[in-house]
């Protein structure tokens, strides 16, 4: 999308993690997603009076190794209190890191080379979940609203980019590729859906070069899709206003998913004052070096670092390649490509067959190894195996598991013969006289129309390359 | 009144048994509670259970614990499992916590019998008791006066034999000034010494759990059955419980103790003379008295009272009416909060909520709440210089004898000046004990206030011991 006359939008993230401890934040609650409501709870994550809060190490740890991940200075830190009175919070106010969060100023390369600079990534915990019953649906105006607070006290990392996206697609990439790094520091299953990952959205407009406009916040995005349509929508939206001779206000607002639109939450008038101050129950947080070197020593590669080193090795040029690579970044396939073309497999191939079919039945993927990746691809690449045959070698490791040259011999993939590819060559030559006519006038679209039907007489079982070495012969 | 220390050597011994001790102070109880609305519930049942396991204990020849078969008041703004928790306050009238704090699980342990919630300012805001939404307490030795507060109620089951022992709560002075207006001992001891998991919170960064007691020992041996570090506790000391029953003897010989101007001025004459006469005490028994003066005392009750209110605003938001205590059902969700909160706090507690609110506002903070948190580090950088020169400080704990009920009620400052002496030691974090010496108007007791560094609570003790020698005991 590009925005109208010389517009450009900035936009700075918010991004809200669940953290993937076995506990929640304060206390020794299971923290865990789809239990019964209210089964995973206790005096402290009820906030019950006389209750106290004690941090859990290891969401201080996944923090660190976000941070690190992120190339910020890991601080002395403090926690605060932000006031505020919501049902769904059991203590009316959120413990949150203020103006001293463990994680300070890094950045994110993004895969097209830009850089986004974070400017801090804080600890926080969450609160509980309404349903609002009835009515309005929304707090004011339901029926009855009901209280899960299974939620309540489970760690959140917030990460703050600075304003530096200048397009949807480039926020896009920004929320992609944070997740990545989420999931492979073990902090998060970037489980969007669930809610492990939810984005608030910072979005201005201007004229390149001029200053800041007045930004309007986003709240609660859920999904990659509705990142990016919000922010389109929203930066449309103000620069129409501004066109019109209007004002952007700064406000909160709100993303209808349906409608497609954002819409007031509240006014920077209306905005709460959340009255910070430090939380007395907690003491100053300030891991020493020893600690910060044990979570970097543990500190797996980031998908950036992997890309580069599976990259390396492959002349990814088009679009689909690109998108193959990500699949296999995303699912951790890298071992099975990286060994396909070690025993001589060509690197596009090794690609597809991890992108496609190891995605494909990546819930089984225990089955698979590499040994039997790399033969069956072998095998593809002799001829002994056609693609549509390799394919379902692999399928029917990954269902069964096995030996690849006992299950080719078991379906029955034999290596067609050329004498018996030969013949059906010639046979369909004949059956289509024109189409034959026109290949060898010259139009090469013909030889995949006869690769076609080749494989169709042959049950799949011919390799193509084959087919247009019997074509040429023919010509 | 036996002291504590001898109901656990009896009961250990089988010189008298826990149940015994658990009807003398049941009886106490029955006598006096309706005159002078000490406790707010007690609890015969669970109180019988624990002395029948105690006595148990005793039969099968196990040790029984250093509190064995002794009575005690709780305070009840702290967390006992199933017993109702008030906080005095009709917010949360009915609540029954579904935990206990880690104090009443320790004395558990030790084999005392918790007998009942005592009655308290609500919230633990207010120096009389009289801010309870169940009635005022009367200081059993005048019932016509406060026995002061909060810890009003745990202060008068002491004083009255209805227990020997108690425990309060101190955020400003609530355990020393109702100890010195009821004639008993009380202690404030270090912050984070005590746990405070389970003490339902008024200002966290103050708040404090200690003894109330008849004697010297009595307190130290309850304070270190309480103290020491709890993993549910943040802000406790990650130590062990000090040995202080042990040291009650140790004298104040070659002691140096500061004599402080700001801790006597203003005082009553009565108040002034009992604090001169503990010095001499003091001196005689070998100690070095220093006269001098730490002007940052004077800015205390200032900062007290934005930094204390502050914290309550956000400590008593979570009393909104969703989850426990009292609902008053409204239209939605934001008036159903405001009508409970109307309906179930005191003037006392909105007029604190108010300003703490305010002095943590957008636009007032820094005048406020962040210039009270400098005056906190003048206050403890003040203490520091002085204990670089004293090991004590000598003063008064409240500038009079009891007061009459009501004659403070309409005028809060009054009522606030009841603290000047015993807030500094909660903004340091430091500890602090009320010892009842002398005796002014109307015979009622006067005290003086020994005040430490931080872990000094062994010193205090034994200064308080001479004291106590002195005044006659034993």
């Amino acid at each position: 999308m590009t925005l109208p006359g010389d517009w450009e939008m900035v936009v700075g993230l918010e991004v809200h993690t669940e953290l993937k401890t076995t506990t929640k934040m304060f206390c020794g609650c299971a923290n865990h997603f789809g239990s019964e409501p209210n089964t995973n709870v206790c005096p402290v994550c009820l906030g019950l009076p006389g209750s106290l809060p004690v941090l859990n190490e290891r969401a201080v740890e996944l923090a660190m190794a976000i941070g690190m991940a992120l190339h910020c200075t890991i601080a002395p830190s403090t926690f605060h209190r932000k006031n505020y009175f919501y049902p769904d919070m059991p203590k009316d106010f959120q413990i949150s890191q203020y103006d001293l969060p463990i994680n300070k100023g890094g950045y994110l390369d993004l895969p097209d080379g830009s850089r986004v600079t974070i400017e801090r990534a804080h600890l926080e915990e969450d609160t509980g979940k309404s349903t609002h019953l009835g009515g309005s649906g929304r707090i004011h105006g339901a029926d009855r609203s009901l209280v899960d607070y299974n939620r309540s006290g489970v760690p959140l990392v917030e990460i703050v980019s600075g304003p530096d996206i200048r397009s949807a697609s480039q926020a896009r990439a920004y929320a992609s590729e944070l997740r990545g790094i989420l999931i492979a520091t073990g902090a998060s299953d970037g489980r969007m859906e669930e809610g492990s990952m939810r984005i608030d959205a910072n979005v201005s407009v201007r004229k390149s070069g001029e200053p800041f406009g007045t930004r309007c916040e986003i709240k609660n995005l859920n999904s990659l899709r509705s990142l990016v349509r919000s922010i389109e929508f929203e930066a449309r939206r103000q620069i129409e206003l501004i066109e019109e001779g209007g004002v952007v206000r700064q406000e909160t607002r709100h993303w209808d998913e349906n409608l497609g639109e954002t819409s007031t939450m509240r006014t920077k008038e209306e905005a709460e004052d959340y009255r910070y101050f430090r939380e007395p129950d907690l003491v100053d947080l300030a891991p020493d070096d020893a600690w910060q070197q044990r979570v970097r020593d543990q500190l797996p590669p980031m998908p950036a670092e992997r890309r580069a080193t599976l990259s390396s090795r492959l002349i990814a040029s088009n679009e689909a390649q690109l998108d193959a690579v990500e699949v296999v970044i995303d699912l951790h396939l890298e071992p099975y490509v990286h060994a396909a073309i070690d025993a001589g497999v060509e690197p596009a191939l090794a690609l597809a067959r991890a992108a496609n079919e190891l995605a494909a039945g990546i819930e089984n993927l225990d089955r698979m190894t590499t040994n039997g990746y790399c033969s069956t691809l072998l095998m593809e690449q002799s001829g002994e195996l056609s693609a549509t045959q390799a394919k379902t070698v692999l399928s029917e490791l990954l269902a069964h598991g096995g030996d690849p040259k006992e299950i080719a011999a078991t379906l029955g993939f034999e290596r067609l013969s050329s004498e018996s590819l030969a013949g059906t060559v010639a046979a369909l030559i004949e059956q289509f006289p024109d189409e034959w006519m026109r290949y060898r006038e010259g139009d090469e679209k013909l030889a995949q129309f006869f690769i076609g039907q080749v494989m169709k007489a042959t049950k799949g079982q011919a390799n193509g390359k084959s087919v247009i070495e019997q074509l040429q012969a023919r010509r | 009144m036996t002291s504590a220390a001898e109901i656990a050597a009896n009961v250990a011994n089988g010189n008298s048994t826990a149940n015994d001790e658990l009807e003398r102070s049941l009886e106490a109880i029955r006598a006096r509670n309706d005159e002078l609305n000490v406790f707010l519930y007690v609890d015969e049942q669970g109180a019988r259970r624990q002395a029948a396991a105690v006595d148990e204990k005793v039969r099968r020849g196990e040790n029984p614990g250093v509190l064995a078969g002794v009575p005690i008041a709780i305070k009840d703004n702290l967390c006992q499992r199933g017993i109702p928790t008030t906080c005095s306050s009709k917010i949360l009238e009915g609540w029954r916590p579904p935990y206990s704090a880690t104090v009443i699980e320790r004395l558990l342990a030790a084999g005392a019998v918790p007998v009942g919630k005592t009655n308290l300012d609500e919230f633990a805001m207010g120096s009389s008791t009289e801010n309870s939404a169940f009635g005022p307490t009367k200081n059993p030795l005048d019932p016509t006066r406060v026995p002061g507060g909060s810890s009003g109620g745990s202060a008068a089951s002491v004083a009255s034999d209805m227990t020997s022992v108690a425990l309060g709560s101190d955020t400003g002075g609530s355990i020393r000034q109702p100890a010195a207006l009821c004639g008993v001992i009380g202690v404030k001891p270090t912050y984070g010494l005590v746990s405070r998991y389970g003490l339902i919170a008024f200002a966290s960064s103050l708040d404090q759990i200690g003894p109330f007691a008849k004697n010297v020992t009595d307190a130290a041996i309850v304070l270190e059955v309480i103290a020491g570090y709890d993993e549910m506790d943040s802000t406790s000391l990650h130590e062990p419980a000090p040995s202080l029953a042990a040291h009650v003897n140790d004298g104040v010989a070659g002691k140096r103790i500061g004599l402080v101007r700001d801790l006597v001025d203003g005082a009553d004459n009565e108040v002034v003379e009992a604090v001169e006469r503990a010095a001499q005490v003091l001196r005689d028994a070998g100690a070095t008295i220093v006269e001098m003066s730490i002007p940052e005392f004077r800015l205390g009750l200032s900062a007290y009272y934005i930094l204390a209110p502050a914290e309550a605003s956000s400590n008593l938001a979570r009393y909104d009416g969703v989850r426990y205590g009292l609902r008053v059902d409204a239209d939605d969700v934001t008036a159903m909060n405001e009508a409970t909160r109307t309906a179930g706090f005191g003037d006392e507690v909105k007029r604190r909520i108010m300003l703490g609110t305010y002095a943590l506002s957008a636009g007032y903070f820094d005048a406020y709440y962040g210039q009270a948190l400098k005056v906190r580090t003048l206050m403890i950088d003040a203490f520091a210089r002085a204990y670089r020169d004293v090991d004590l400080l000598l003063g008064a704990t409240t500038p009079s004898v009891a007061f009459k009920l009501g004659s403070k009620v309409s005028d809060p400052m009054a009522m606030y000046l009841s603290d000047i002496f015993t807030i500094p030691t909660n903004l340091s974090g430091e500890a602090a004990v009320s010892v009842p010496f002398g005796t002014g108007e109307a015979g009622l007791p006067t005290a003086v206030q020994l005040l430490g560094p931080a872990r000094s609570e062994a010193r205090l003790f034994a200064a308080a011991r001479v004291l106590e020698i002195a005044e006659g005991h034993s």
